[in-house]
């Protein structure tokens, strides 16, 4: 029930979007009226592969090569990586699309296949054989600051307790993502009832409920989080009920907005004038419609959440060390530690962005095919 | 006649209806009164903004005493008084015994809601059916409406629908649960004229099978004609006229509704004819005129007129109202009022 099935008209609306490159097809076969369409298309498909394979080997080996050279200064190592994983990037794309003959999202794609990845791992850490992620007294007889060997016992190397980075990782995801979906369900459920609430029924509720929403938007985040961060007791529950404060007021509004342009139309009044009470009005009428938009904001909140831990856990007010988290993984890196053992910031840096950025792929495209607009009524 | 041996179901009584607004009060409906028979169908005819609309929803209760509106008089709805009871008791009647339905079945159905599931909703809900009898109920329901495959349309989306067929859902949605009266608010204004009839018709064919007391609200005098047994002529909230449809629309006697008729296009006219309308707009009912509210856009207003407000009163020997102080006369009204429109 909640989420009602709008295939069908969705799938029609996305249409135009990737359709944009068959129209381009159509548009050259239109300008070069030689060959056949169909054998046209094989060539294109053929010259996409022949471009694109090439792109791909040579993007992967400049990223390999960049990574490992211990001839190049810091930053051609760097700027040869991220041009080279560009052009591998785009290299595969045109391989995609020369084998499925349309275009296709790749960075959608791999953005979404590391998010299964990490959700896997994440799940499932007790049962992989990890090494050691928190326990500093069995650190001490590993080396610290193990450098990244992919083939040793410390595939991304130890910090400086010796405790092995791949593990602390994994583990930081678990606490990261925990964390994050716990603070936004619990801000999608409270912000979308007080904002369903105070939109339908509007009047004094309205004015009372719109007072704290502003008090709370007032407030800036992050010295908000800081102060409840003194105050309570760093622990997972603690830490997503204050991160979920952050997401209340947004939720609000949106759940309010959307409750009030839906309790105009005349569905609702239709139910009403068939003996619908109020509470039937809100959960069988508006609640299905509402929950759409309040979903694809908190598909995109998510990653807004990730960031926030992660920043709480860097200031030493989320969870605490030797308990992994990005945050506190990033921070190990100060005092000079970073200059000289890069890979303890880089390796948890890079999962933070790559979750970020994938949350944020996610929901742009959810935003897309679930935006209230795009609904034919 | 059988109709006039049966008790009114709906009487409405002096019934106005007044929205307090930054702008004043505005009284959309200003004392109006009808009743109506199990069977019978009644129009409510007027121009944008004359109260119809407001009329039809205030009948039902859906527009009440709150913070910012007054309903004044008395609305007895199959014995009970719809507006002296509390809003409980209100919502009661909903569904069961009176029923609505909408002018856009555009919007009066709910895009994310299967068609199937607006219909046993209500069923389920007034009449405590479990889901296998409601869904039979539904289909039946369906059928009677005249929709084809009712068992897949049950499943689809309003989105998936034309007009007219989700209108046809609408009022099977509002006949779900054997409502005494059904107020029909402007049920064709959305649909294309082929449609239009076919949903007048299936309201007409509905009323006469089920024995319920209608009440069609209609700008359009086309659809009134040939479909209500009684016709009620609004203006500025109050009615000009009112009396057996065939007799009002063969003979108006209030100076409005013979302007209204005059207005429609006749097949007959002339080509390039000019089509006569009525010159002006419906008052603004935050600060009606005095005297006659249809005064300033009479051809017949005089002093008396612009002073005194006419009362509703009937016409002797007929079974007619007016609200006019120089009510046309048939025989004369036909020269008469082309003389005075035919500028």
């Amino acid at each position: 029930m909640p989420e009602p099935d709008l295939t069908p008209a969705s799938d029609t609306n996305n249409v135009p979007v990737d359709a944009a490159t068959p129209g381009v097809a159509t548009a050259a076969a239109l300008l070069d009226p030689g060959p056949e369409p169909e054998l046209d298309s094989a060539a294109k498909r053929k010259k996409l592969l022949v471009t694109g394979a090439p792109m791909l080997v040579v993007g992967l080996g400049l990223a390999v090569f960049g990574a490992t050279t211990p001839l190049l200064i810091t930053i051609a190592k760097v700027l040869l990586l991220v041009a080279g994983l560009l052009l591998a990037i785009s290299g595969l794309g045109k391989v995609a699309e020369g084998i499925r003959g349309r275009s296709v999202d790749v960075v959608f794609i791999l953005g979404m296949a590391w998010l299964v990845f990490l959700l896997a791992v994440a799940a499932l850490a007790p049962l992989l054989p990890l090494g050691n992620h928190n326990d500093a007294t069995e650190g001490l007889y590993a080396p610290a600051f193990a450098e990244p060997d992919l083939g040793s016992e410390y595939p991304l190397g130890t910090n400086v307790n010796g405790l092995d980075i791949l593990a602390r990782t994994i583990y930081g995801a678990r606490t990261s993502l925990i964390v994050a979906v716990f603070a936004i369900l619990i801000g999608t459920v409270v912000g979308g009832t007080i904002g369903m609430v105070s939109g339908f029924l509007r009047g004094g509720t309205d004015w009372v409920v719109g007072i704290l929403t502003n008090a709370l938007l007032a407030v800036p985040p992050l010295v908000l989080l800081v102060a409840l961060g003194t105050v309570l007791e760093p622990n997972l529950r603690n830490i997503a009920l204050a991160l979920s404060l952050l997401t209340i007021p947004s939720m609000v509004r949106i759940a309010r907005a959307n409750t009030i342009t839906f309790a105009q139309r005349e569905f609702v009044l239709a139910a009403q004038a068939i003996g619908a009470t109020r509470m039937r009005l809100l959960r069988k009428e508006l609640l299905p419609n509402v929950v759409l938009p309040i979903a694809s904001l908190a598909v995109v909140m998510v990653s807004m959440l990730i960031v926030a831990e992660a920043s709480l856990s860097f200031l030493g007010l989320g969870i605490k060390p030797p308990e992994p988290t990005w945050g506190n993984m990033i921070a190990e890196g100060e005092g000079g530690r970073m200059e000289e053992h890069p890979f303890i910031v880089i390796v948890p840096g890079i999962c933070l962005f790559l979750t970020v950025f994938s949350f944020n792929l996610l929901g742009e495209k959810v935003q897309k095919r679930w935006d209230p607009r795009s609904a034919k009524l | 006649m059988t109709i006039t041996s049966k008790n009114p179901i709906l009487v409405v009584d002096n019934v106005r209806t007044v929205f307090h607004t930054p702008r004043g009060d505005v009284r959309a409906v200003d004392g109006v009164s009808f009743s109506l028979k199990p069977g019978e169908t009644l129009g409510l005819v007027g121009e944008s903004g004359s109260g119809k609309s407001v009329l039809g929803r205030t009948v039902m209760g859906l527009i009440s005493n709150d913070a910012r509106t007054t309903v004044t008089g008395k609305v007895t709805l199959d014995g009970v008084d719809v507006h002296g009871v509390k809003r409980k008791e209100r919502r009661k009647l909903w569904g069961t015994r009176v029923a609505m339905v909408f002018q856009d079945p555009m919007t009066s159905l709910n895009p994310v809601k299967r068609i199937g599931t607006h219909i046993t909703e209500a069923l389920r809900y007034h009449l405590d059916l479990d889901r296998k009898t409601a869904e039979e109920r539904a289909v039946d329901l369906l059928t009677q409406v005249g929709i084809p495959e009712p068992k897949r349309r049950m499943t689809q989306y309003p989105h998936e629908m034309s007009g007219g067929m989700r209108q046809r859902v609408v009022i099977a949605m509002a006949l779900a649960c054997d409502p005494k009266v059904l107020i029909a608010d402007e049920p064709t204004t959305a649909l294309d004229v082929t449609v239009q009839k076919q949903i007048l018709d299936l309201i007409g064919s509905l009323t006469t099978e089920r024995d319920m007391a209608t009440v069609l609200v209609s700008h359009d005098l086309g659809a009134i004609a040939g479909r209500t047994d009684r016709v009620q002529v609004m203006y500025a909230g109050r009615t000009a006229e009112q009396g057996l449809t065939s007799e009002v629309f063969a003979a108006p006697a209030h100076p409005y509704t013979d302007a209204l008729l005059a207005s429609i296009p006749q097949i007959e006219n002339a080509p390039h004819s000019i089509l006569r309308a009525i010159e002006g707009n419906p008052p603004d009912m935050a600060n009606p005129p005095s005297g006659c509210r249809f005064a300033p856009r009479c051809g017949y207003a005089d002093a008396t007129c612009t002073s005194v407000l006419p009362i509703l009163e009937p016409t002797p020997g007929t079974g007619r109202s007016v609200a006019c102080h120089h009510p046309l006369l048939a025989g004369a009204v036909r020269e008469g009022s082309e003389a005075a429109h035919g500028r």
